[in-house]
């Protein structure tokens, strides 16, 4: 097996915010998250709103430096500082952005979009160079030539996540951050899209961090997956495993809730009770123990760590293979 | 009689670069206590054509159709005035984004009221019963308090349940819902759909769900419309829709769902939903689609019978294989 090209360890993201008063709060958005991103894999992370899966992605790509822990990108540290001052680490991390919409300059032609990065990152490319690089680029990511000198509301939407993606590779990273690529886009265009980002893939070896609300892509895309809430992860490991024998409460609420396009399917779906509690109160001992079935004294006032070895999770009550989940299902 | 009936139901835009027909033809039938769906991608012209019918479009949308009744009152004859009695209190409507269709100046309660003080004629103290009732059905925590809240103060599921205890606080005999939980996260989703369907249930209305998701279809209707640019081009019963969807177009939607995915690569429709100037001649769908062929290309299919799902196609599919055509229905 290839040596993972980032390791991150015990990651952690704060944000202290004003709570009224001159008093402060402090946000754990991230907290211990521990994962390896390998060329030619992908490791998808899911969860709900608020599970700090966006922050994630953010330190990831060095827009924001971590609070904590150690991050490792082809062997080199990313300190507390960030690496603002290598370019050549954060050129090796690119981000793929939801929304193809907001995500692209309206005033810049796709050619110019596409340049962009190599004039910031690589002057010493010729500006004849910088041209022929976008204009391979827009093949490999399966648009036309002719599209060089158009502006992004030509394009549909499908058309312009082609566009984000050429951009986000224009600098040969290694890793690819995909922030809900394919959620703002119709069912036909999301699996143009998936086929083209497994086709970069093989191609260009790259580490996916793929994330996203959307269960049965993840099923279909990951070979790992990470599985948050509230800043933690609560479960991870091999895509198998965690999809067919999920051991924390939560991943198999998820799981269940996630609907199914298949109408005779029985229903079996745990119904959570409550919502997701805000991210500046998290509850004491284990985060997900008032929305849980199986939640005991110990998991009100102690908090799980995760464990195990490939396949992990954080839960002091896990489900057993073949349980069939709480008693209100049904 | 059906609670619902349109017929031949076009809507056309009058844009800067001349009319564009988002909706065309399509008929919708709705009975009492039905609960269908209506599935396309964007463009499809799912949310348009309901929004004809709730009479909620602008004035550069031309609207015409053969036969539109509700409850057997011919929505095209009525008086505008007439029309918003019946509106709100008989048809109600929630909406994609709950934070965003809720006024954010006014409280909940006072919102919930305000359609109660418009259609009914309840006393200030039985509408405030009857808001904090409809606030206790939908499953919102401590009524009273909740009805003195104003939006910003309640989350994304709690809005949309506050959504959907303004729409059935006339009790209406059908609501539509316009993508009710496509802002929202799974487990709350599951929330909000398994209300639905109670509520459905013990109320006896109709439910009309306009959605692009198909396991959300899956899960929770009973009968599906399939739309494609406009055009209504497949319905049937959820099951038989799944199992064997006789328009190419439902029937390559189907396959490129990633979990029927049985490769690494999915099944694609190549190309896109023909806009308002690339609209092909013949079959809308022709020129994404694999089985088509000249005759497809040339003339505009004729819509098949019940058997074969209503499919407006020259060459409706039996099994995932194109059959020739036998009847003109």
């Amino acid at each position: 097996m290839t040596a993972p090209i980032l390791q991150a360890e015990d990651l952690t993201r704060h944000y202290e915010i004003k709570a009224g008063f001159g008093k402060h709060a402090v946000v754990r958005a991230l907290n211990g998250a521990s994962f390896e991103l390998t060329p030619g894999r992908t490791l998808a992370v899911v969860g709900e709103s608020g599970c700090g899966k966006s922050t994630l992605a953010r330190v990831v790509t060095m827009i924001e430096p971590p609070s904590g822990g150690a991050m490792r990108i082809g062997g080199n540290p990313i300190g507390a500082e960030g690496a603002s001052r290598d370019r050549a680490l954060r050129a090796m991390v690119q981000i793929v952005f939801q929304d193809p919409y907001g995500s692209l300059n309206p005033r810049q032609t796709i050619g110019q979009t596409l340049m962009e990065p190599l004039k910031l990152n690589r002057p010493e490319v010729s500006s004849a160079e910088r041209e022929q690089r976008a204009r391979d680029m827009l093949g490999m990511v399966g648009l036309r030539p002719e599209h060089f000198d158009r502006y992004p509301h030509m394009f549909s939407g499908g058309q312009r996540q082609r566009v984000a993606v050429a951009r986000a590779l224009m600098l040969d990273p290694k890793i690819l951050v995909l922030d809900e690529p394919v959620s703002a886009l119709d069912l036909s265009i999301q699996s143009q899209i998936l086929n083209l980002l497994v086709d970069l893939q093989e191609r260009l070896e790259l580490a996916y961090l793929f994330i996203s609300h959307d269960l049965s892509v993840v099923r279909h895309f990951a070979d790992e997956v990470m599985v948050m809430y509230l800043g933690r992860p609560v479960e991870q490991g091999p895509k198998e495993d965690v999809f067919t024998n999920p051991r924390h409460p939560y991943t198999r609420a998820l799981l269940s809730a996630t609907p199914m396009a298949d109408p005779r399917r029985k229903r079996n779906r745990i119904k959570l009770e409550g919502e997701l509690p805000s991210p500046m109160s998290v509850p004491e001992g284990c985060p997900f123990n008032p929305r849980c079935w199986k939640a005991t004294e110990a998991c009100r006032k102690n908090f799980p760590d995760i464990s195990g070895n490939t396949h992990r999770y954080a839960c002091f009550h896990p489900v057993e293979p073949g349980e069939d989940g709480h008693p209100g299902a049904g | 009689m059906s609670l619902l009936e349109i017929r031949n139901l076009s809507v056309e835009f009058a844009t800067a670069s001349g009319a564009f027909r988002a909706v065309d033809g399509v008929d919708v039938t709705v009975d009492q206590g039905d609960l269908m769906a209506i599935v396309g991608e964007s463009g499809s012209g799912k949310s348009v054509s309901m929004l004809a019918l709730m009479g909620l479009l602008p004035w550069t949308a031309t609207i015409t159709a053969d036969v539109m009744t509700f409850d057997g009152r011919n929505l095209q004859k009525i008086s505008p005035r007439a029309r918003r009695q019946i509106v709100g209190r008989d048809i109600s409507m929630i909406f994609q984004e709950p934070m965003s269709s809720l006024n954010p100046c006014f409280t909940v309660g006072f919102q919930i009221k305000e359609s109660l003080r418009l259609h009914t004629d309840l006393t200030r103290r039985q509408r405030h019963d009857r808001a904090v009732e409809l606030m206790t059905l939908v499953g919102i925590p401590a009524p009273e308090k909740r009805l003195s809240a104003f939006p910003h103060q309640l989350s994304g599921g709690m809005s949309q349940r506050a959504m959907i205890a303004m729409a059935l606080a006339c009790r209406p005999k059908l609501l539509i819902a316009d993508e009710p939980t496509t802002a929202l996260d799974v487990t709350i989703q599951a929330q909000i759909l398994e209300l639905l369907i109670e509520l459905q249930e013990t109320t006896g209305m109709a439910l009309i769900l306009i959605t692009h998701d198909m396991g959300v279809v899956a899960e929770t209707v009973q009968r599906v419309s399939v739309q494609y640019a406009g055009q209504r081009v497949e319905e049937q019963p959820v099951t038989d829709l799944f199992e064997n969807p006789h328009h190419p177009y439902t029937a390559a939607l189907l396959a490129a769902l990633p979990e029927r995915a049985t490769e690494r690569h999915l099944p694609t429709i190549p190309g896109v939903v023909p806009g308002q100037f690339d609209r092909p001649q013949g079959c809308l769908f022709s020129p994404r689609c694999r089985f088509a062929d000249a005759r497809c290309r040339a003339e505009v299919p004729v819509r098949a019978n019940a058997g074969m799902g209503f499919a407006l196609c020259h060459y409706p599919l039996d099994k995932g294989v194109p059959q020739p055509r036998k009847d003109t229905a």
